[in-house]
């Protein structure tokens, strides 16, 4: 138990210093740039309505303060922390005056759904499958299988989220291809509404599992077919273990623990992924906010944006990471 | 390393497959060297045209050859992906080879920074430096970028086969020879870390190239620069799909699933040849 806690703390500490780096490297790209985020605004603001020369002023000298680019860049960078702990970055340009921060919060859970229902189906299925393949090398639907994942695994998110718009676009229209929900549902907690979020989600769900399943799939067939010819196994099989118990207890375990933290180190791939998915499928997440704050100059949306995601996969990062001595009891006693 | 080549060739499928994708999509590329026409002008032919004997591709409604339009856009992704991945294996070759050599604090301190960048997820960052440079985004600096994140996974895998010859007696013998840390390194360990360094090579050029159609596509490059996303960008952007322009879709697709493939299978095939214990099952031992 010791040790687990000591393994625990290390890592929490670990969590803390990718968050710190990463946040404070989007700190320092968007202030040492030369683009100065006020006058940027204002050219935002005073493009769509005459505003007057006193006007424009006061609005600067508003916005400097709000920003706080009057002040040296330590200080800048103190009080971008401050605000950032009390989760206010100001507000957003896109949706104003909503602060940026609450436009997080309302789109994060439809990525967070997307993204970790997609990432477990594609860990399970991949590595079961893998595993599978490699136990039976000689397994005829198998070696297809192979074939296909080798075929698709190394296409771009986008070409592949794309192929799949064409085809349920325009070749074959019965799959909602846009948005987050119907548009004539209410939003509540009803049937109809959860029943539409599970009809649009599916295209977005599986274009991400077509690119994601078959890197495990080959990584878990490469690993089993690897241990299936150690000496344990052999053992086992000729002192008459069940082949279920063999696969299960001997393989698929020790194979896993590699693909553990080979997850943890995808995570923040899946995420790149799930950004340009929302953007094909018009999906209402964290990504579609992303863009659409960049496309629009929203500088505080873009930065909240940037600063939760970077928080959120270290954390997921982190959770994984726990799982990690359930399976390998060296961990636990180390 | 001839003889590398040739077993590669003649027992693994895969590798074999892999060159001949690969070995068209560059020659493909280096035609644009021999190019008639400067792909990044527009309106230069009758615009929208099908596949003829004249215009092999067809031409875009932006104008375009696309046949020199493509060649030129496959030359400056390669040379992206080409660029990223030298730039980030020096960083892994160094990290890693000094991580694993040295050991104690400077393998813990460089293992830590190791793991930071391992953990910071590359595209939002790389978004934040779309948003601040704006045009002046060009493909070297993300380039430069790519590669400053591209290295760490890379550096771990080499620092574990530094680790193990750090122990080896070769290593002792140029020690007490007198060697100085840097020949030793450079001189003794690094042939020994070569072939994960070429299998991650092109791991990496996957990688940067998916990421830099990623950016492209969402319109977060130079996109008057011809590359295999700017050209799927105008697409996009002009509905080719929608208009009937199928050609402008289908032929940079189908390349560019010509060119993953190819990569990937290069990639895999010399990973396995890597490990003993897959080749030897391969080579029927």
């Amino acid at each position: 138990m010791h040790s687990y806690l000591w393994f625990v703390g290390k890592r929490i500490l670990q969590l803390l210093a990718v968050i710190f780096c990463g946040v404070s490297a989007t700190f320092l790209v968007t202030h040492l740039s030369p683009i100065d985020p006020v006058e940027q605004v204002l050219g935002r603001l005073s493009a769509r309505s005459n505003l007057s020369p006193e006007a424009i002023a006061s609005t600067r000298a508003a916005l400097t303060e709000l920003y706080g680019t009057g002040q040296p860049i330590v200080t800048q960078y103190f009080n971008f922390w401050m605000r950032l702990l009390r989760g206010d970055l100001g507000p957003s340009l896109l949706a104003f005056p909503t602060p940026s921060m609450e436009l997080v919060a309302r789109a994060l859970p439809w990525t967070l759904g997307l993204l970790t229902t997609s990432t477990l189906i594609t860990f399970i299925i991949g590595n079961l499958f893998g595993a599978l393949a490699g136990y039976n090398p000689d397994n005829r639907f198998f070696q297809a299988f192979g074939i296909v994942a080798i075929a698709v695994q190394p296409i771009p998110y986008y070409v592949v989220a794309f192929i799949l718009l064409v085809i349920f676009g325009f070749l074959w229209p019965v799959l909602p291809i846009s948005g987050g929900f119907a548009m004539d549902v209410r939003p509540g907690l009803t049937l109809t509404y959860i029943g539409s979020i599970l009809q649009h989600s599916i295209l977005p769900a599986l274009s991400l599992v077509l690119v994601g399943f078959g890197g495990w799939f080959l990584g878990m067939r490469a690993l089993v077919s690897n241990i299936v010819n150690d000496d344990y196994v052999t053992y086992a099989e000729l002192g008459g273990v069940s082949r279920r118990t063999i696969v299960d207890a001997y393989v698929i375990r020790n194979a896993m623990v590699p693909q553990l933290t080979a997850l943890a180190m995808a995570l923040g791939g899946v995420f790149s992924g799930t950004v340009i998915t929302e953007q094909v499928f018009n999906y209402p997440g964290i990504g579609s906010l992303l863009i659409d704050g960049v496309n629009y100059g929203d500088y505080s949306l873009v930065l909240a944006v940037s600063t939760v995601s970077i928080t959120a996969v270290a954390l997921a990062i982190f959770i994984v990471d726990l799982l990690h001595p359930l399976l390998d009891p060296r961990v636990r006693t180390e | 390393m001839f003889a590398v080549f040739r077993d590669l060739i003649r027992y693994n499928l895969e590798f074999t497959i892999g060159l001949i994708l690969v070995g068209f999509v560059v020659i493909f590329a280096a035609l644009s060297f021999f190019s008639p026409v400067d792909p990044t002008l527009i309106y230069m032919t009758i615009p929208d045209q099908p596949p003829s004997g004249q215009y092999w591709f067809g031409t875009n409604s932006r104008g375009q050859d696309l046949f020199w339009q493509l060649s030129a856009a496959f030359k400056n992704s390669l040379i992206f992906g080409i660029t990223v991945a030298v730039l980030s294996r020096i960083i892994s070759i160094a990290v890693g080879l000094l991580s694993g050599y040295a050991g104690g604090w400077v393998d813990r301190v460089l293992m830590f920074i190791n793991d930071i960048f391992v953990a910071v997820p590359i595209f939002p960052i790389l978004v934040l430096f779309y948003f601040v440079l704006r045009n002046s985004l060009d493909s070297f600096t993300l380039a430069l970028i790519m590669a400053c994140f591209g290295w760490p996974f890379d550096a771990r895998l080499i620092r574990s086969v530094a680790l193990g010859l750090k122990h080896r007696e070769f290593t002792r013998h140029a020690v007490f020879a007198g060697m100085s840390t840097s020949k030793v390194l450079l001189e003794e360990h690094l042939p020994y870390v070569m072939p994960i360094v070429f299998a991650t090579f092109m791991n990496n050029m996957l990688w940067s190239i998916g990421l830099e159609v990623t950016m492209a596509v969402l319109g977060f490059t130079n996109l008057n620069n011809p590359t295999i996303g700017t050209v799927l960008y105008w697409a996009n952007s002009h509905s080719a799909m929608m208009v009937g322009v199928w050609w402008w879709i289908l032929i940079p697709v189908v390349l560019i699933v010509i060119t993953f493939i190819g990569l990937f299978l290069l990639a895999m095939s010399m990973n396995e040849y890597i490990d003993p214990r897959s080749r030897l099952r391969r080579m029927g031992a």
